[in-house]
């Protein structure tokens, strides 16, 4: 007699996923067509002990109807090779589909994404906020499976985390955002630092004065590590001090120097060259 | 009364006339660029961008990489069918399909080459507006993003299809090394999800990687290659100074030549005519040919490029003082407590 057999669970499987991906699907689902409740996808990326990185993705045209899905394997695989040509670590690791649920046809789908590699993933954003936020999750399937004969397939839910890096080095308040923003110049963007600096280290010296009054129970390991970062900082003799910063400060202002000379250089040779004898 | 203006007749008519002022990049197109520069670091990458020409701003709404092209197979009509395919595919799930320019990454700013300016008057055959984003993947390490969309000028793009990059028409068209690339500011564009999405996921770390890379005071090694560049720089300068010299002591050289000629014909014509012989003819064009005068367009970029790193290297100096007295007013103050 056939065992009844259901697949075991990948254990410490976690999904990595990079805010472009996000940002992707979400203009996907902008652009998709009137009638279509929900757009599907493919999803690059790759698998390090066993946590999956997900990097990019596209998006892949598809129909529903009732229990009939048909994806256009096609586009999947043009777009793969494309996608490949670029970049050859990025590996098909599952798909995505707008929307909270998981539906009838989203089994059949992932039979056809995990034919197309190991432990396909299945993330969902639910860009239509049926739930009231835009929730993401990432599911891997089980299969239940009565000898050679499959039965039904279980999605699992597994731990999802968005890496922000990304978003960071482009900053997050010029994303933010709502309509068009020019780009933030430099000085600004020191001043928001110090802002914050400033911010962190007062929180830091509230906590400490709460601490030395007994308002509050001491966390040694945080004390330490206050500590720790308190006696990180060098210290250095009023001389040596001064001699540090006359020293960076001349050499700034001599390259600042030399690069405003060789700019006015330039404007002397524009000036001095006339028509019939130009200089440059 | 009067025909009723259609829509489509006003957005032609606003094209028209209006000169490009912004730049529009989505969000995501941001992110993409970000990615594929940082991917493809220390290499340069470059790829498409696709979007909208919208009177005064270029839309850029989507974007897709090229491949390297350090793979010595990959043909000139593999990249081509390359790029057909991946605009077809987008099509599909109904990306805007036009061209509007490329991107580029870029090392210290130095883009300004004579490939940059043939790619971009190849475009400018097919399409009206395009633009060029670099990005610095070196410097926006360092806290603050650099992204740049240049094009260049119409008058440089005029001249430069009538083929006429001599010094002569150059002057004529009172293009100077200044009139060759402009700047058009740029700014983000977030769709209303894309805001709510990235409220959503938003750090609430009090401290991004930005900030340390912002508090940084070490702009040594960036300045030193920075010189160094506006050293190799300098050098050109000087070479394509001595070839422009070089001409004009040709020239001079050959008008005192011809002169001396002419003298010399014109004794032997006296003389001949004295004699009652036909005279010789007084101009010979096989004798002396004109010299070729050195393209300008040469000594344009690298003025362009030097002018760049000047700037750049202003600009590192000004940041770094800005750093030091900050940190000597913090001094100051601990010393004081």
């Amino acid at each position: 007699m056939a065992s009844l057999n259901l697949s075991n669970s990948p254990a410490g499987v976690s999904v990595k996923l990079k805010p472009l991906v996000l940002f992707n699907i979400c203009d996907a689902y902008i652009r998709r067509n009137e009638s279509q409740p929900r757009v599907i996808g493919t999803l690059l990326g790759h698998i390090t002990d066993g946590v999956v990185y997900v990097q990019n993705c596209y998006a892949v045209p598809h129909n529903e109807s009732n229990d009939q899905v048909s994806v256009d394997i096609q586009h999947h695989r043009t777009l793969y090779d494309l996608h490949h040509r670029v970049n050859v670590k990025e590996q098909v690791v599952g798909w995505y589909a707008t929307g909270s649920s998981l539906s009838g046809p989203d089994a059949l789908i992932q039979d056809f994404y995990a034919a197309e590699c190991f432990n396909a993933v299945h993330l969902t954003v639910d860009t239509a906020m049926d739930t009231g936020s835009l929730s993401i999750a990432a599911y891997i399937a089980r299969k239940l499976n009565l000898g050679e004969q499959k039965l039904a397939r279980k999605f699992q839910e597994v731990e999802c985390e968005i890496g922000t890096e990304e978003i960071e080095t482009v900053g997050v308040d010029t994303l933010k955002k709502d309509g068009a923003a020019p780009l933030p110049k430099d000085l600004d963007g020191l001043q928001k630092t110090l802002d914050r600096l400033q911010e962190v280290l007062s929180r830091a010296h509230a906590y400490a004065e709460d601490v030395a009054a007994g308002k509050r129970p001491a966390d040694i390991s945080l004390g330490r590590y206050l500590a720790d970062t308190v006696t990180g900082i060098p210290r250095f003799e009023a001389e040596e001090f001064e001699n540090m910063l006359t020293d960076s400060t001349q050499d700034s202002l001599l390259v600042m120097y030399l690069s405003n000379l060789v700019r006015a250089h330039l404007a002397l040779a524009d000036r001095l060259g006339t028509s019939t004898l130009p200089l440059l | 009364m009067a025909a009723p203006i259609s829509f489509a007749a006003m957005a032609e008519r606003k094209t028209e006339e209006q000169p490009l002022k912004v730049v529009q990049l989505d969000a995501h197109v941001v992110l993409k660029i970000v990615k594929h520069c940082k991917e493809g670091f220390p290499t340069l990458v470059t790829g498409q961008l696709l979007g909208l020409d919208v009177g005064q701003t270029l839309e850029v709404t989507d974007c897709f990489p090229f491949p390297s092209r350090n793979d010595e197979e990959d043909g000139e009509g593999d990249g081509a069918s390359y790029q057909l395919d991946m605009m077809r595919c987008l099509r599909e799930v109904n990306v805007d399909n036009n061209t509007v320019g490329w991107y580029q990454s870029t090392v210290l700013g130095s883009y300004q080459t004579i490939e940059l300016i043939e790619t971009f008057v190849n475009y400018a055959e097919s399409i009206k507006r395009c633009v060029c984003i670099v990005y610095d993947p070196q410097t926006s390490a360092r806290g603050t993003l650099t992204l740049k969309a240049i094009t260049l000028k119409d008058n440089f793009i005029k001249v430069y299809k009538e083929g006429g990059l001599t010094g002569e028409k150059m002057r004529e068209a009172a293009i100077s090394w200044k009139d060759v690339f402009d700047e058009i500011p740029i700014n983000v564009h977030s769709s209303p999800l894309a805001t709510s999405l990235l409220h959503s996921i938003e750090p609430d770390a009090v401290a991004d990687s930005r900030d340390f890379a912002r508090l940084d005071l070490s702009v040594g090694p960036l300045l030193e290659k920075n010189l160094e560049f506006l050293n190799d720089c300098l050098d050109d300068v000087v070479a394509e100074q001595q070839k422009v010299s070089f001409y004009h002591r040709n020239v001079a050289r050959q008008q005192q030549q011809m002169q001396q000629w002419l003298q010399k014909r014109r004794q032997e014509n006296a003389t001949r005519r004295l004699a009652g012989e036909e005279p010789l003819p007084e101009e010979d064009p096989a004798l002396f040919k004109p010299i070729p005068e050195p393209s300008p367009l040469d000594v344009y970029l690298i003025n362009n490029q030097v002018d760049n790193y000047c700037q750049s290297l202003n600009h590192f100096g000004a940041q770094t003082l800005e750093k030091l007295h900050m940190l000597d007013g913090l001094h100051r103050a601990r010393v004081s407590v």
